[in-house]
């Protein structure tokens, strides 16, 4: 008997649809395509809207300072306002983020100024914000390493009897990972209060999702790791917002981990190093421009009449506000020590280190200029500690 | 803190423990005198570790705080960041030195660097056992050195106890370590029996211990060659040779105090490891020893090691490891004068 491989790999279950509540035009999604999700009331739409609105005049901002050679890089999240925004507004403030290098948005909408976002991106330090005090972790750039982070604070809330949750976020690359297996697993066998937001922008760079697996959606995935999963219009912000919340709630209740795919795209290239047009067709643009997540909103709250002109004048003044601070905030100096280079690798202090400091602090001060007494004495920014 | 902040504990009645038993006795003690302390990895639950080393753990704390995880090491140390952010102190056990590999990213891009890339906000106090080294007859990828990987990793801990009393002592001080450790446990000195009285207490964790004083040559040694260095000392007696023994105990960092004062007495050094020589961690023991007390020394200093080769399979091993015969022939291609 010969083995049929296509038969193997040919799914018998259709193409599923996305989850939706509101759909490409901004209406009202039929009931059959919203599977028994409810609509957020009107207020809390409006204040995804404008964190939206908000967030994407930064993300917009920054690109344009990446552009202009102020930033190192910048990784954009340009189209993918609604999953960034739903994962924000579903978490509580005791709950735990773990964000990847994409995930500026997200940072920015949970509390963190732009100054202490943009360090890291203009290198002043890998992370520039108080994790803690945001209960955000510092931005992974290793794929899907942080899903096991998050999936360990979840677990100690668990045995300590907290109710705080943790949430990830992961790109669709990232799920080919063998971290991401570990991550659902572990999550799923320990019961886990975590829930996994994979943004499926559609590409890992260049590389198209057809070429990272052979599944139907990766909210499939979870029925072998053993926890729900759903696969959502990731640029509808109120269906990613209810399966979100839902699923945070969820893991609060002790019922564990949740898997959730939110279909977007990403608008912008990876990064301003990245050339899309080698990969991409510049058509696709164009129809995920028409599913933009914030003009269909837009367009619902308009139509039910929860959205005036003065409250859309009101949100972009918020917004300009926003990027002019983050324009202002990168002509103030940023003082970096390099002597501060030693001071946080170990809590015990090292007598080996202590040698390298004593050494990078007599360079820096044979180096500094003579006349100049006052620059020993202070700070030594990044234009006179650029000695290496 | 460390353990020397801590109040005294009673001394227990002296008993008979080998370094497995030891080790067990450490976690069982941490665990009862603080309830962040947890355990997990494979088999470490109700088996009590393939080396017995958890043994009676999951029997007196449960499955709240001693569990057996999936068999993942990357899924172990990326969950064990993820308790420690949260207030935890997880002691994970990767089961053999060559299965940690799997957990290489997570060890060096998140363990070494939270505090770091940080910028001191965020640390990770777990504790890394790792059943490490040969000379047990093991089959392939169960005798690895690996303290290299962990040793050029700035961030990390490194250390590894040589006997039963370390073991207790340098455990105990681990887990209570704000930095993260990596706890290499020589597997061949599992079964090395010791006389205690617990809590023992030992050396600072992070210091070399003169374990036999000599005059003609410092040989410096850790986890699974101590024995082998104690044991060419003894030999060379008769050779009218007087071998001072180190045990570094600490790998990183290293104790230049100590081990430099030696050699500037002895002014002759030899490191010994079973990990391969190239690029292994006695040439980093020869170079900085050698920067510090050039014009104190009287010979290169030589590194006695495994050969450049994969472990071998049981049968070949005890051609790979060095012995006080190999080390002692090492020693007389100096020049003596």
């Amino acid at each position: 008997m010969s083995l049929n491989v296509e038969s193997l790999v040919e799914s018998p279950l259709a193409a599923p649809r996305p989850l939706r509540l509101i759909d490409d035009t901004g209406r009202a999604a039929p009931p059959d395509e919203a599977g028994g999700l409810t609509l957020p009331d009107p207020d809390t739409l409006r204040s995804l809207y404008r964190r939206m609105v908000v967030a994407r005049r930064f993300d917009v901002q920054v690109t344009a300072l990446t552009r202009q050679g102020r930033l190192a890089t910048y990784p954009s999240a340009l189209g993918q306002e609604a999953c960034e925004i739903a994962a924000v507004a579903a978490l509580g403030a005791d709950d735990w983020l773990f964000p990847t290098y994409r995930d500026s948005i997200a940072l920015l909408t949970r509390g963190v100024p732009p100054e202490q976002i943009l360090a890291s991106f203009r290198g002043d330090w890998h992370s520039g914000y108080d994790q803690n005090a945001h209960r955000i972790a510092a931005q992974a750039t290793p794929l899907a390493t942080q899903a096991l982070h998050a999936v360990g604070l979840a677990t100690a809330s668990k045995l300590k009897r907290d109710s705080t949750v943790a949430l990830t976020l992961l790109g669709d690359g990232a799920t080919s990972e063998g971290d991401a297996h570990e991550a659902f697993n572990f999550a799923a066998v320990w019961q886990a209060p975590v829930v996994f937001l994979v943004q499926n922008n559609q590409f890992a760079i260049s590389v198209p999702l057809d070429k990272q697996m052979r599944c139907r959606t990766i909210a499939d995935k979870a029925i072998g790791y053993g926890m729900p999963g759903y696969f959502v219009d990731g640029n509808d912000v109120a269906a990613m917002y209810a399966v979100t919340s839902a699923a945070v709630e969820n893991a609060r209740a002790g019922l564990g981990p949740t898997l959730i795919e939110g279909l977007t795209y990403r608008m912008e290239a990876h990064t301003n190093s990245d050339d899309p047009s080698r990969y991409r067709d510049a058509g696709d643009l164009e129809i995920w421009r028409r599913r933009d997540p914030i003009t269909r909103l837009d367009t619902y709250l308009g139509e039910i009449g929860v959205l005036s002109d003065a409250e859309r004048a009101d949100i972009r003044a918020e917004a300009e506000d926003l990027a002019a601070d983050t324009r202002e905030c990168m002509t103030r100096s940023a003082p970096v020590d390099p002597l501060e280079l030693f001071d946080h690798v170990y809590a015990t202090p090292r007598a080996a280190l202590a040698e390298q400091r004593a050494f990078l602090a007599a360079e820096l001060a044979e180096h500094a200029a003579p006349s100049d007494a006052s620059t020993t004495a202070g700070p030594i920014t990044a234009q006179t500690g650029g000695t290496r | 803190m460390t353990l020397h902040d801590t109040a005294p504990t009673p001394l227990r009645a002296p008993v008979t423990l080998t370094m497995a038993a030891a080790l067990n006795a450490a976690i069982q003690d941490a665990m009862r005198d603080d309830p962040t302390v947890v355990l997990f990895g494979e088999d470490v639950g109700p088996l009590g570790g393939v080396f017995r080393v958890t043994d009676g753990l999951y029997a007196e704390f449960g499955e709240s705080r001693v569990s057996d995880s999936p068999l993942a090491e990357s899924g172990i140390v990326g969950t064990a960041i993820g308790m420690a952010m949260y207030g935890l102190r997880p002691v994970v056990e990767m089961q053999f030195d060559a299965f940690s590999y799997p957990a290489f990213e997570q060890i060096v891009s998140h363990v070494a660097k939270m505090r770091n890339r940080t910028r001191g906000r965020v640390q990770l106090p777990l504790v890394i056992r790792i059943p490490y080294a040969g000379d047990i007859g093991g089959v392939e990828h169960h005798s690895d050195s690996s303290e290299a990987y962990w040793t050029a990793t700035p961030g990390l801990t490194v250390v590894s106890p040589s006997n039963p009393a370390d073991a207790y002592s340098m455990l105990r001080e681990a887990i209570t370590s704000d930095d993260p450790v990596i706890f290499l446990e020589p597997k061949s000195r599992y079964w090395a029996k010791a006389e205690l009285s617990l809590p023992v207490r030992t050396a600072p964790m992070n210091t070399a211990a003169v374990l036999r004083e000599g005059t003609d040559v410092t040989l410096i040694a850790y986890g699974p060659t101590v024995k082998t260095a104690l044991a060419t000392a003894e030999l060379a007696v008769a050779e009218g040779l007087s071998i001072e023994v180190i045990d570094l105990r600490s790998l990183s960092p290293f104790d230049d105090e100590t081990v430099g004062a030696s050699v500037r007495k002895t002014s002759r050094a030899a490191v010994l490891h079973e990990a391969a020589q190239f690029g292994g961690y006695g040439a980093e023991v020869a170079a900085r020893l050698t920067e510090r007390n050039f014009f104190h020394l009287a010979a290169p200093i030589l590194r006695i090691t495994g050969f450049d080769i994969p472990y071998p399979s049981p049968k070949l091993e005890e051609y790979f490891l060095p012995t006080p015969d190999r080390i002692l022939a090492a020693l007389g291609t100096w020049e003596w004068n």
